[in-house]
């Protein structure tokens, strides 16, 4: 039988305010541990949450830039469990309101445009980190607990079960991360947990109308994890079936080193969270004047930027899309633009080269050593004859070693093409006087003996001669 | 001198004059501590050398001329659910035995600021959870009008406190009555102001939209004093409300004439101890001959006051007490073997019966399937509380009723948990409405004082402080010193 798959995402994504939702402590990354507390985020007794404005304004923009209704009347629950790393063991978010309903997100996979809703976002507060002694909380002798993230602000944005595959679930989370990136609300850092995922995964018979049971499955911290997760778990539901079983609802854990799911708990085991609404904090009503000023303070969103890029920059569909995959990745492009007008000559070099060497270096854009201005120059100084691309590959290297300007390299190592048409003729005319029958084979129309000839020139001149005004010359030298 | 036996405002003049010295004064109460605390058992903890170094700060103030605020160098308790930096804050709990706080509450800081005394921290019901003091973990404070009696509760510690000299002025925390029903039992005057008067930043949470502090004092003068410190806005606590605070000693004016007081006739039905009737009666009828006019009103949903209650404390609490785990601070069992098991163990052994009572009440309500049921349906009666307030107070400018349907009752825990629930009926409607009420002493019975309570609107304490203050000033039931009697 043949199966089709319902993927749905819960994904957390950390507000990048200064200070925390609920108190005034700051949100940075990383400091001793428990340095960045308060009685607030300790849940010392008698403590009260104080809502961070900020919070609000960043829920608003994202809501916004993902097409939701931003509703009104806002107001937070409760929702009551016991585990160290909450302080207060009841987590301030949003229940029955959330602060946004009703989005989209159009991915494109395959070439296929396909939108995909977002149910929900609502805002919430992050909880603090556990390092155990063993390999879980039952089973340690010991753990320790870091409440530096209790209270750090998070949205979390529901979507609708539309997605039909691993890789469309991938591309969902990629245009997510950006506009979350683009909208500035958010660093989005998924290695240190700023942006997270939960995969909601069910398989049916094709052409079925009902969706099967389904297995929440997390601890996805990188797109690879989420797409190989979903593909084992995939597999996994469609196996159980045929061999006559059924899949039960529970939550399962991705394990990456062994690239399988396990099980956590069953829907038994399941919290009830007892959500009610947070009697220590009023509600919060949204005018239009708030919602008016976020959106006409919205940055250029992805969707938008790629149109631009296509229409002032001439770039083709793909290129276009894959350059305003990440902001950083996009406001690299423009910043490399303003020092050439061969845009495309950018955006080959950046979905090129440099991707290349940021996929092996294992790094983003933001790393990267060479300056937009630099690239660009480089590709002025391709465009001018003065570098052949062999020689830009050079230099390319050259500049992510020493960081030196493409001009200051050229001169350094000599690499100035020659572009002197004298200097060119020179060395033609000499090459031809010593290859006669190359000339008389290129006359009875055997195309090869220009690349003999172009390939002695290029020796003569130690690769510096520029290719097509060689190519040229011996064409019109050969007539 | 017995300077004890005086009133914030009496000793006030007597320190701005330089009759006496705060010193002395402090010292005075700690010698009356010394003599009583045996057999009243006010206290939970208290701090006698930083007190006495705060007297001799006032002392210096007062002889380089400054000016001291009403409270400043006199000396008050406060509840121990009142967060304390670096003195101990129990909540009367095993929990939180050996907690020392890390900040002050709001109305720590209020009072500090006007250089006042803080002699210690006062017994209650365990996190607030009873009406006689005898949930506390550190033992049953004892009524000084009959030291067999309970003090009522759960600021049991700082109404008894007061009634038996051990503090000049006191604070309090009342979420169903905790002030006034004590204040009450005492013959003392207590205040629960609006809801969101005054900040409950450091104020150990019991039921959030419930909680409020507030004094109790030997007379109205001074709970208006008190009053004056501790009210106004805090951007710690979004619930307390941007409002100014009036100077409450200017609403003490003594005349009632042409206020009308409403008489809610389903408090002064069943249930209600018919010597505790009468001496209301009387001073109804002693209202009414100062000038005020008298009207009868309907809250017609008092009967459903009790159980709504128990549902939303319970709710609120089940939550608020989650955050005592063991984890951060406070008791933890150090026999477990792993972190989930050391809580349920801590939280076993941490709390008492009727804290657990609570919590298992509270997360039943909330739980799936139960919620619209329980909760929801209480806040929804809530509302129609509320409303019939409003509706009341379109026929009159304040209310007037019972504190407490009884007076004082013995100590020996062994009442029903329910029948003594049922007992805060007259209480519990202001706090599921937000409104201000004060108890104030309205005379004896058996020689046991009876109080009054006097319901205002919302933000509207000067009426009522006003009407408690005529009232006050006409009798002398707040000179009258608990005799220290019984056993």
């Amino acid at each position: 039988m043949k199966y089709a798959t319902v993927i749905g995402l819960e994904v957390h994504s950390e507000l990048k305010t200064k200070s925390k939702a609920f108190c005034s402590c700051s949100t940075e990354f990383g400091g001793e541990p428990n340095t960045h507390v308060c009685p607030v985020c300790l849940g010392m007794p008698g403590a009260l949450p104080v809502l961070n404005k900020q919070v609000v304004e960043f829920a608003i923009r994202a809501g916004l830039a993902l097409d939701c209704e931003i509703k009104k009347f806002n107001k937070f629950d409760r929702k009551n469990y016991f585990y160290p790393d909450l302080s207060k063991n009841y987590q301030i978010s949003q229940f029955d309101k959330p602060i946004c309903e009703h989005g989209h997100i159009d991915i494109e996979v395959d070439g296929q445009t396909k939108r995909v809703g977002i149910t929900r976002i609502h805002m919430e507060e992050d909880a603090g980190k556990l390092v155990h002694s063993g390999a879980t909380i039952k089973t340690s002798e010991s753990s320790a607990v870091d409440y530096n993230r209790a209270g750090v602000p998070l949205i979390e944005i529901v979507s609708e079960p539309d997605m039909r595959s691993a890789a469309e679930a991938r591309a969902y989370m990629e245009k997510l991360k950006a506009i979350l990136e683009y909208t500035d609300v958010s660093d989005c850092k998924m290695q240190e947990g700023s942006l997270r995922c939960d995969a909601n995964i069910s398989v049916m018979p094709e052409g079925a109308t009902e969706f099967g049971t389904r297995a929440e499955i997390k601890n996805l911290n990188s797109f690879r994890a989420l797409e190989r997760a979903i593909e084992y778990e995939i597999q996994r539901q469609i196996q159980l079936v045929e061999d006559g079983g059924t899949v039960v609802q529970e939550t399962r854990t991705w394990d990456d080193g062994k690239g399988m799911t396990l099980s956590m708990r069953s829907k038994e085991e399941a919290h009830d969270y007892r959500y009610f609404p947070e009697p220590d904090l009023v509600p919060v009503v949204i005018d239009d004047a708030w919602i008016a000023r976020v959106k006409s303070e919205l940055p250029e969103l992805p969707a938008a930027r790629k149109a631009r890029l296509m229409q002032e920059k001439g770039l083709v569909d793909y290129d276009a899309e894959n350059i305003v995959s990440t902001k950083a990745m996009a406001e690299y492009f423009d910043e490399a633009a303003k020092h050439t007008e061969d845009s495309k000559g950018i955006a080959n070099w950046l979905l090129g080269d440099v991707s290349a060497y940021l996929n092996s270096e294992n790094i983003t854009i933001e790393k990267f050593p060479i300056t937009p201005a630099n690239l660009g120059e480089m590709v002025n100084l391709i465009n001018k004859g003065v570098l052949s691309s062999k020689l830009a590959k050079k230099v390319f290297a050259e500049m992510l070693k020493t960081g030196k300007t493409p001009q200051a390299l050229v001169k350094e190592l000599g690499l100035e093409q020659i572009s002197d048409e004298g200097a060119i003729v020179k060395i033609v005319e000499e090459t031809l006087a010593e290859n006669p029958q190359s000339i008389a084979d290129y006359k009875a129309g055997k195309d090869r003996a220009l690349g003999f000839l172009v390939g002695q020139i290029m020796k003569k001149s130690r690769g510096k001669a520029n290719p097509e005004m060689v190519n040229n010359l011996l064409k019109e030298r050969m007539q | 001198m017995d300077l004890y036996k005086s009133t914030a405002h009496e000793l006030h003049e007597k320190l701005v004059k330089k009759e006496i010295s705060s010193v002395e004064l402090t010292n005075n109460v700690y010698d009356r501590i010394a003599e009583v605390e045996k057999d009243v058992k006010a206290y939970v903890t208290l701090d006698k050398e930083n007190a006495l170094a705060q007297a001799a700060k006032v002392d210096k103030m007062i002889a380089a001329g400054e000016a001291i605020a009403p409270l400043a160098g006199i000396p008050g308790a406060i509840k121990d659910n009142i967060s304390t930096k670096g003195l101990r804050t129990t909540c009367s709990s095993k929990m939180l035995e050996n907690l020392n706080p890390i900040y002050d509450a709001h109305v720590i800081e209020k009072l500090r600021a006007d250089e006042t005394i803080f002699l210690g921290k006062t017994n209650l019901d365990e996190f607030a959870m009873g009406s006689t003091t005898e949930t506390s973990y550190f033992g049953t404070s004892h009524n000084p009008w009959n030291l067999d009696l309970v003090p009522g509760g759960s600021s049991g510690g700082s109404a008894a406190a007061i009634a038996a000299g051990e503090a000049i002025w006191s604070l309090g925390s009342d979420t169903g009555g905790s002030i006034r029903q004590p204040a009450s039992f005492t013959g003392c005057v207590g205040i629960k102001p609006t809801y969101g008067r005054v900040s409950r930043y450091g104020c150990v949470a019991f039921a959030s939209s419930l909680d409020q502090i507030g004094p109790i004092t030997k007379d109205v003068t001074d709970a208006a004093t008190v009053l004056n410190t501790i009210c106004g806005v805090d951007a710690h606590d979004s619930t307390s409300l941007p409002v100014e605070v009036p100077d409450f000693t200017k609403a003490l004016k003594q005349d009632v004439k042409g206020l009308k007081i409403g008489l809610p006739k389903e408090y002064f039905g069943k249930g209600l101890d018919p010597k505790v009737d009468a001496i209301l009666k009387k001073a109804i009828a002693d209202y009414e001959a100062m000038g005020a006019e008298i009207v009868e009103v309907s809250l017609p949903h008092t009967e459903y006051a009790v159980i709504t209650y128990y549902i939303i404390a319970p709710a609120e609490a089940s939550a608020n007490l989650a955050r005592f785990d063991g984890v951060r601070y406070g008791y933890r069992n150090m026999k477990a073997t792993s972190a989930p098991e050391m809580t349920t163990a801590s939280r076993t052994e941490g709390f008492g019966s009727e804290v657990k009572r609570r919590i298992m009440l509270g997360t039943y309500v909330l739980s799936s399937g139960y919620y619209d049921a329980y909760y929801l349906k209480a806040m929804q009666v809530r509302t129609l509380i509320r409303k019939d307030f409003e509706e009341a107070f379109k026929q009159c400018d304040l209310l007037l009723t019972p504190t407490s349907p009884v007076v004082a009752y013995p100590i020996d825990g062994k009442m029903d948990p329910l029948a003594i629930y049922m007992l805060d009926v007259c209480t519990i409607p202001v706090n599921l409405a937000g409104l201000p009420g004060i108890s104030v002493p309205a005379g004896f019975a058996d020689g046991l004082p009876v109080g009054m309570q006097l319901i205002g609107k919302l933000l509207d304490e000067e009426t009522i402080l006003r009407a408690a203050y005529t009232f006050e000033q006409a009798h002398d039931y707040h000179k009258v010193m608990a005799p220290l009697g019984g056993k």
